[in-house]
């Protein structure tokens, strides 16, 4: 346990305007563990993955969010993703004009300046797509279209595991990736998330659903209710959950607190 | 959240990087306009009698006609007695002979714009036209040109050297009747470009003129006149800058293309004058008449352009098509930031049978531009199976800009195909957030963006141009992101 944190969050409060939405969350990740975190509608899941991608519009009125022991906060989203943090996002936004293989090789290529690393070229990049397209069993037609331009909810979501697959993150955060999507395309996704995994690096995975957990399988799960984790353990607790439902867990623990 | 406004607005600040003004001697006509201002011009320019004749009617009618009102954009009237109409860089002794004698201070003005005038530069495998002002400081590679039998010179040469050409094809396209601006460019232009491929000749390189305004308080008016004979082929490009001055100035510049059977012309625009400054002081005032003729059966005429400069913009790049199976497109990009305006589109005239048309307008409004597209699609009776397809995108950046559409349709012939596209985007702060989270900082962002939304007009461009246009839009819109 003397390994340093990847991420160490403590005591977070945050909100929009007046309303706050993250009262006192705390959580530690260390390299080479999956994280589940699990909560209701409301609770504060997506809030906490656009506070960590750098998202604007929210106030930070109390606690630290450290990466790696530095301040995360302090970064701009894009040098966040520079450091290695990679948001897979509930709803992959649309660049209509701009080509999926160009559009990934200037952010590959812009964590490689950060780190130092020669750019690739296109025939470099282009034969690393491949690989990763082979790992993750994907068709390279998506390459060829525009950003996420007109594609189904579950090709928006494998496009983001494949970014995922190329940029190589050491925190990967994954918001509610497994909504909307059929039985098949989520075995599709959580066979990739799997498949990228490495034991430098640590997947926070957020879910609604205890489902894709079958599939995906988690050192540690969490349990979110009104803005913060009010019950932890290991992979048995989601399916707690699955079994008596948020309320009993929730109410119990909120009522102990 | 208005904090991420804030950022795509701050986002679209300009920096104009072609400013500078070049400290030349020039020798300027008094400002003001009468018939004797016309004699002066055309006696500086020397020229035949038919030329001031011609000169004199259009400015006779001209002083019958006002200003149109019709364009959606804003201007305090323009005080026509306060234009310098007539400026050129002193010649240090008669009119230089070749480049060599040209003004080292107007090479550098140009090496300075990115345009070299030696022909060893950058632009190899390009031929010039530089434009000073009101006259022309010299033409490159026209005797590899001459070779081909292309001329390629200014307009005053051509009025000297090939006077029938320039007789049987000065205003035939382009009526001084036209309108308002094309009178008064009839009346006083300087100097332009002149053009001729003859039968059957590929023109072995891309033709170009680079305008520059220079001096203060002057207008500029040139004349473009691009003949392609038959089975001939050319494709021209034009570019333009202006020093930063806090008035405004006036360019009202008309452009006469003719294709004869099976000759093809393409037109593309790199405009880039200067558009005034954030809160909208000066700039360039870009009145412009733009009109191609397809004469000939199987003729074809493109217009591309990528309008970034002027604080207003009011020109419709058009085709008339005349010939039986001509084409005619047209592809452009406008952008309005800050307080720019324009008033922008083509009008495509189905005369003949078989004839096409393509109209691909992109219209990009940041701060508080205002950006308008306006285009006439006209089939005639005569125009048998004539085919149109119109595509009409905006995209609006921030939330004080405002994009208008304005589509005229009127079709004569019931064989006719006519289609209609349109659609707004706004650069959504989601987008940027996307592209951020990606590791690809908001200018990048906005870059990749704006070029994928542009990306149709800018592979008509020629080579070496697209990748200008790309860099001048980045410019455009850049800012001073933390």
């Amino acid at each position: 346990m003397s390994k340093q944190p990847i991420l160490e969050i403590k005591n977070l409060h945050a909100g929009v305007e007046n309303k706050q939405i993250l009262k006192g969350f705390s959580l530690t990740i260390h390299p080479g563990e999956v994280h589940a975190l699990m909560g209701l509608n409301g609770s504060g899941k997506s809030t906490l993955a656009a506070i960590l991608a750098g998202r604007e519009g929210y106030d930070v009125t109390e606690g630290t969010v450290k990466y790696f022991g530095k301040d995360l906060l302090d970064l701009d989203p894009e040098e966040r993703a520079r450091e290695g943090v990679f948001l897979a996002f509930q709803y992959p936004v649309e660049i209509p004009g701009v080509n999926s293989t160009y559009f990934l090789k200037a952010a590959l290529n812009e964590l490689r300046k950060h780190r130092g690393e020669p750019e690739l070229d296109a025939i470099e990049f282009l034969t690393l797509v491949r690989e990763k397209m082979k790992l993750l069993e994907l068709k390279d037609d998506l390459l060829k279209r525009s950003v996420n331009e007109g594609f189904s909810g579950g090709e928006k979501k494998r496009a983001e595991i494949f970014q995922m697959a190329v940029l190589e993150p050491k925190l990967a955060i994954l918001d509610e990736t497994d909504s909307g999507l059929d039985i098949d395309a989520l075995k599709v996704v959580a066979a990739g998330v799997n498949k990228l995994h490495r034991p430098e690096a640590a997947q926070l995975v957020i879910t609604h659903y205890q489902r894709l957990l079958n599939y995906i399988i988690p050192d540690f799960v969490h349990v979110m209710a009104d803005g913060r984790i009010v019950k932890s353990g290991d992979r048995k607790l989601a399916l707690e959950l699955e079994e008596q439902g948020y309320d009993s867990i929730v109410k119990g623990q909120l009522a102990a607190a | 959240m208005s904090t991420a406004t804030e950022t795509i607005e701050e986002l679209v600040k300009t920096e104009y990087k072609y400013g500078f003004v070049t400290d030349v001697e020039t020798e300027s006509a008094p400002p003001g306009l009468s018939e004797d201002t016309i004699r002066m011009i055309s006696r500086k320019k020397n020229e035949p009698e038919w030329l001031l004749d011609w000169r004199l009617k259009s400015y006779r009618h001209w002083l019958t006609l006002s200003e149109p009102t019709w364009p959606k954009v804003h201007h305090e009237k323009i005080n026509y007695q306060e234009i310098v109409y007539f400026s050129q860089p002193k010649p240090k002794k008669d009119a230089p002979k070749s480049l060599d004698e040209v003004d080292p201070k107007l090479l550098e003005t140009y090496e300075k714009l990115g345009i070299p005038l030696r022909e060893r530069g950058r632009l190899a495998g390009v031929a010039v036209d530089a434009i000073f002002d009101s006259v022309s400081v010299g033409t490159t590679f026209k005797k590899q040109l001459s070779e081909k039998g292309v001329i390629f010179c200014s307009f005053t040469e051509a009025v000297h050297d090939h006077p029938d050409l320039v007789k049987k094809y000065l205003g035939s396209v382009v009526p001084y009747t036209d309108n308002f601006y094309a009178a008064l460019n009839s009346a006083v232009f300087t100097d332009g470009s002149f053009c001729y491929i003859p039968k059957g000749v590929r023109c072995p390189m891309e033709l170009s003129t680079y305008f520059r305004i220079n001096a203060a308080n002057t207008g500029q008016f040139e004349r473009t006149l691009i003949i392609a004979d038959e089975g001939a082929h050319v494709s021209y490009l034009e570019g333009c800058t202006a020093p930063m001055r806090d008035e405004n100035q006036l360019h009202a510049a008309v452009v006469e293309l003719v294709a004869l059977d099976h000759g093809e012309i393409k037109y593309s625009t790199v405009q880039n004058w200067y558009p005034g400054d954030e809160n909208g002081k000066g700039g360039i005032y870009n009145f412009v008449t733009k009109r191609g003729l397809c004469k000939g059966k199987n003729s074809k005429i493109t217009w591309t352009q990528v309008e970034t400069g002027s604080a207003i913009t009011w020109k419709y790049p058009s085709c008339v098509l005349l010939g039986d199976n001509s084409v005619g497109e047209f592809y452009s990009v406008a952008v309005t930031n800050n307080y720019q305006q324009a008033d922008t589109g083509t009008k495509m005239t189905h005369i003949g049978k078989n004839t096409k048309s393509t109209i691909i307008s992109k219209g990009i409004s940041a701060g508080h531009g205002q950006n308008s597209y306006r285009g006439l699609v006209k089939i005639a009776k005569t125009a048998t199976n004539a085919r149109n397809f119109s595509q009409c995108d905006s995209m609006l950046i921030g939330s004080k800009c405002g994009a208008h559409t304005f589509p005229y349709i009127e079709v004569k012939n019931t064989t006719a195909s006519v289609e209609h596209e349109a659609s707004t985007s706004k650069i959504g702060e989601d987008q940027i957030f996307y592209c951020n989270a990606r590791g690809i900082a908001t200018q990048d962002a906005v870059n990749m963006i704006v070029n994928g939304f542009c990306k149709e007009v800018f592979k008509e461009l020629p080579m070496e141009f697209a990748v200008e246009a790309q860099k001048l839009l980045g410019v455009s819109l850049e800012g001073s992101v933390g």
